[in-house]
């Protein structure tokens, strides 16, 4: 009864703002839309594979003990005791999947916060100040963009070296200019509406206006993007370790690089692409899916 | 009778658009407002009454406006004053009242928030004086159960609940003025009346000055002791409420009475002004109204008439007035 009238209120609502307004409401449509279940039960997955690591491989990681049944010509497959068979270095693939779980996820993460963050801090102060400070920021951004991701990595690879940090700052940049523009331009479209004038009217202070009113209303495009953005960075990071970004220590497992390994052995050990690969899809896949969802929670436009 | 409290004097606004066009919005406007006075501005979109209002509180953007004039709020001059002066004055001493109360509520904040944030602005008071100050305002401006109220949301309230709490935050720290533009046009006549008489209430009770901006004379005749027409960035007709309906001698005037309904019937079929206001030539090759009147003769081209008072009371700037006391809706 209580959610048939909630619900029923729910529908009323068609004034744009007021679907950004309450994120109980968002929550409501994120929990009964089936893509956001089926992409938060994905990430939830990972998240405890990456966390009990330790407790759910069967094996350590980094023990080549099965080194003696690797031939060039042939590396076992799936078997019993090793269900997702054995790497090219004599170690248990599923192991050293469910560790470069926490790596792939924590460099995903990792990377899109500071990005996020740092990039939210300037589209903050750009889209508050104005003036010259926003131009300046905005140049800045411009060059950040024009200046192409790949080529950013490999020069942050070769000025602190070849490590997981690298593999976090080389993600992190790209994303800043991203979030600052983002969060500028949904500043500056706020700074317009009618509620904005009004509390001027009534002598709200600047800095209250701008913390208070702008930017809790300008912040739903960026939690989306932050959503959506966390599957590129998942993969993003994937594809620089396998670009050989990653940390310097080759027993340290990561699934970009453990599919860039078996590059040359694919016609001997398929299986040794197909697992990395299917788990980084499935990860992207389920953050995919519940940005998406988020997505539609929060854009009035894509409400059904 | 007392000092005036607003004195506005030859205000002028001017739009710089792209391209180097410059458009008076406001051209040249005076009027005065006095404690516990209603004055209304009437006109239609783009005679420059909004923007005369945002003037008076100093929310015209920076960039491509230029205003001069004379804005003095009990002595004090608003115009061109700093910004940091003039947040002490918005809220304060001056409020105002919009027109959409389904945007101008931030839809984040509780109704709490954005009162007490207000009164804390403004009186300096704690939370918990504030909330009981928020209560006590919402109560006034009658929405009842005020505490449980000012734990909603905007959208929570209806259209007139809004309006009533734009109102109460306007109240928030009993500003000698109000200005209210289109108070009324977002909502349904119903309410429409209930705000008119909540302004009118807040009016009788506080002595407070309200001018109302508005293009409906149903409100005008509702609450105005006084009334300015504006025309295309000037005030081409001011002067008593009764007078100005009695006797309205702009053609301007008589076109926007005509066009309104009347509930005695006397009226007939409704007439409106044909054309609409063009912001290009304005004032500067004659009246401004002279393509939509209906009286116009060749003295009203080449040179704009000034504004003159008029024997009979109030002021009027027109070279071919209707006579005193001739009646709308006889044919024009």
């Amino acid at each position: 009864m209580s959610v048939l009238t909630r619900r029923q209120r729910a529908d009323q609502l068609d004034d744009p703002d007021v679907a950004n307004s309450l994120t109980r409401e968002a929550w409501r449509r994120i929990r009964q839309n089936p893509l956001a279940i089926v992409g938060g039960t994905i990430i939830v997955f990972f998240v405890l594979i990456a966390v009990f690591a330790p407790m759910l491989a069967p094996f350590n990681p980094r023990s080549n003990a099965w080194f003696d049944q690797i031939r060039p010509t042939s590396i076992p497959g799936p078997s019993r005791d090793h269900w997702f068979g054995l790497d090219e270095g004599g170690r248990d693939e599923l192991s050293r999947l469910i560790f470069g779980a926490r790596a792939s996820l924590m460099i995903g993460v990792l990377s899109l916060g500071i990005g996020a963050v740092a990039g939210a801090f300037f589209g903050l102060v750009a889209g508050a100040f104005g003036g010259w400070v926003d131009s300046l920021i905005m140049r800045l951004t411009d060059i950040l963009l024009a200046v192409p991701s790949l080529l950013l990595a490999l020069s942050v690879a070769a000025v602190i070296g070849q490590s997981q940090t690298a593999i976090v700052v080389a993600v992190a940049v790209p994303n800043i200019p991203l979030f600052a523009r983002m969060l500028r331009s949904s500043m500056l479209g706020e700074r317009q509406k009618d509620y904005v004038t009004s509390a001027t009217s009534v002598g709200v202070r600047r800095r209250s206006l701008v913390m208070r009113h702008v930017v809790p209303n300008s912040l739903a495009p960026m939690l989306v993007q932050a959503s959506l953005a966390l599957s590129t960075a998942i993969i993003d990071a994937a594809a620089l370790s396998f670009l050989g970004l990653g940390s310097a220590d080759p027993g340290v497992p990561e699934w970009g690089r453990m599919l860039a390994n078996t590059t040359r052995l694919l016609n001997v050990a398929p299986h040794l692409a197909i697992f990395p690969g299917v788990a980084i899809l499935i990860t992207a896949l389920g953050f995919n899916l519940f940005g998406e969802a988020v997505r539609e929670a929060l854009d009035p436009k894509l409400r059904r | 009778m007392s000092e005036p409290l607003l004195v506005v004097d030859d205000l002028h606004v001017t739009f710089k658009i792209h391209g180097g066009r410059a458009v008076r919005a406001v051209d040249g406007v005076s009027f005065a407002v006095r404690a516990g006075e209603t004055v209304g501005i009437v006109g239609e979109s783009g005679s420059g009454k909004s923007v005369t209002a945002l003037a008076i509180l100093g929310l015209l953007p920076s960039r491509g406006v230029t205003t001069s004039g004379s804005i003095l709020l009990n002595g004090q001059q608003l115009l061109g004053a700093s910004e940091h002066d003039m947040q002490d004055v918005r809220g304060r001493r001056a409020a105002m009242v919009f027109q959409d109360p389904m945007t101008s509520l931030n839809p984040v904040l509780t109704i709490g928030r954005q009162l007490t944030e207000t009164i804390t602005r403004h009186l300096g008071v704690k939370r918990d004086a504030a909330r009981d100050r928020a209560a006590e305002l919402l109560d006034r401006v009658g929405i009842p159960e005020p505490r449980q109220r000012l734990k909603n949301y905007p959208h929570q309230l209806s259209g007139g609940m809004r309006q009533r709490v734009m109102i109460a935050i306007a109240l928030a720290s009993d500003p000698a003025l109000i200005i209210a533009d289109e108070p009324t046009t977002a909502l349904d006549v119903t309410i429409q009346a209930q705000v008119l008489e909540l302004l009118r209430e807040v009016v009788r009770e506080s002595n407070t000055a309200l001018v109302m901006i508005t293009h409906d004379l149903g409100v005008i005749a509702g609450i105005c002791e006084s009334v300015n027409v504006m025309y295309s960035g000037r005030i081409v007709e001011s002067n008593e409420r009764h007078h100005l309906f009695a006797s309205p001698r702009h053609h301007y005037t008589r076109g926007l009475l005509a066009s309104v309904p009347r509930l005695d019937g006397a009226q007939g079929r409704l007439v409106p002004i044909p054309g609409s206001p063009s912001d290009v030539i304005a004032w500067s090759e004659g009246c401004a109204f002279a393509p939509r009147c209906p009286a116009v003769s060749d003295a009203c081209r080449g040179q704009a008439p000034e504004l003159v008072s008029s024997p009979e009371g109030g002021t009027l700037r027109c070279v071919q007035p209707a006579p005193v006391g001739m009646p709308v809706w006889s044919g024009r």
